[in-house]
């Protein structure tokens, strides 16, 4: 528990890769705060031109489904393929679909 | 053709002084590669060696350009302790986190000043380096006075810390703005600008973290330390016994 506390907190890193681009995650650092976390977010993992934009966000702020619940959450989604969009004869004039 | 040859020279020596103090400067942040106490930190401290290296080869590359014959590689390595003309706080120990930091912040704020003046340097190839390194050097003193607000502002033993390297590093940095022979041949020709005419802005811009820090502004020592005419403390030997081993072992080594 002390070394816990000691320890900075957890944040989670996104990335926009370029304008345009949703940000994605790219993994974690730890910080002391929001600002030191952008920083150390931009330090970490955009030295290669990763990005234009970062979000950081306290991994303990994140709600994350349990991964107890798969069964209950996406097995029924499994035998319903009529959701997919793959029954339609596109027709040839039509571009960009 | 007189005149050319000595301005040359003139803008030779000037993009050593310059670039030598970003060299130093990143030797000294690469001895914390493994060492930081934080990985982020770790990154960060090398992130900030890369940019001043960088900066370091361009100017180095231009002087060896210059003086008509070697390369980068032969001035940052191949040259004796007397022929370096950085800064002697540069070439100052790491000592801890907080030491490392107080160091980089006094440089930052001189950089800051120095390569916002240095865009219009009448010579283009000081101009074009000075843009770059501008926004580099925003970043560098976005982190280091960041630091020195959390450690100033922050428990009773970081602000010691913090103070304690402060008065320690204070007295270093009167030679920034006080101009050597070579400065002032720069500024008459219009190379670079005076030394002197960078102190209030620098001031100004250091005195308001250090506020932010609860930091108090030592006194000014008059005394100046002489870097910049190539006279320097004993750290410099070492650090560059260390950086150029490879080079004086194995000469024309490469990988």
């Amino acid at each position: 528990m002390t070394q816990q506390q000691k320890q900075w907190p957890l944040y989670e890193v996104f990335i926009r890769a370029r304008s345009g681009l949703e940000h994605k995650h790219v993994g974690s650092i730890h910080a002391a705060d929001a600002t030191m976390a952008i920083e150390h977010a931009r330090d970490v993992y955009t030295r290669r031109q990763e990005g234009v934009s970062i979000w950081v966000v306290r991994s303990a702020d994140i709600i994350a489904s349990d991964p107890a619940d798969a069964d209950a959450l996406f097995e029924p989604a499994k035998d319903k393929v009529y959701r997919h969009p793959t029954f339609y004869e596109i027709p040839d004039e039509v571009k960009n679909l | 053709m007189e005149a050319t040859s000595a301005a040359s020279d003139v803008l030779r020596r000037y993009a050593l002084t310059i670039g030598d103090t970003s060299l130093i400067l990143a030797q000294r942040l690469g001895e914390w590669i493994g060492h930081a106490p934080a990985l982020e930190e770790d990154l960060a401290l090398a992130n900030i060696a890369l940019d001043l290296l960088g900066q370091a080869r361009y100017l180095l590359s231009h002087a060896a350009q210059l003086q008509g014959g070697g390369t980068e590689d032969d001035l940052a390595f191949l040259r004796d302790p007397q022929d370096f003309l950085n800064l002697s706080l540069v070439e100052q120990p790491n000592g801890d986190f907080g030491e490392t930091i107080v160091r980089q912040f006094l440089i930052d704020a001189w950089q800051l000043e120095l390569f916002e003046r240095l865009q219009q340097s009448s010579e283009p190839k000081l101009a074009e380096l000075a843009a770059k390194a501008i926004k580099e050097t925003r970043y560098h003193f976005r982190f280091s006075s960041g630091w020195m607000v959390r450690l100033g502002d922050g428990t009773e033993e970081s602000h010691r810390r913090v103070q304690t390297a402060l008065d320690a590093l204070w007295r270093f940095t009167h030679e920034m703005f006080v101009a050597s022979p070579v400065e002032q041949e720069a500024a008459a020709l219009g190379i670079g600008p005076d030394p002197a005419s960078l102190a209030a802005g620098w001031a100004s811009r250091v005195e308001e973290v250090l506020q932010e820090a609860t930091l108090k502004r030592p006194a000014d020592v008059a005394y100046s330390w002489h870097g910049k005419r190539g006279q320097h403390s004993e750290h410099l030997s070492r650090l560059l016994a260390e950086m150029q081993i490879m080079q004086r072992t194995y000469p024309g080594a490469q990988w």
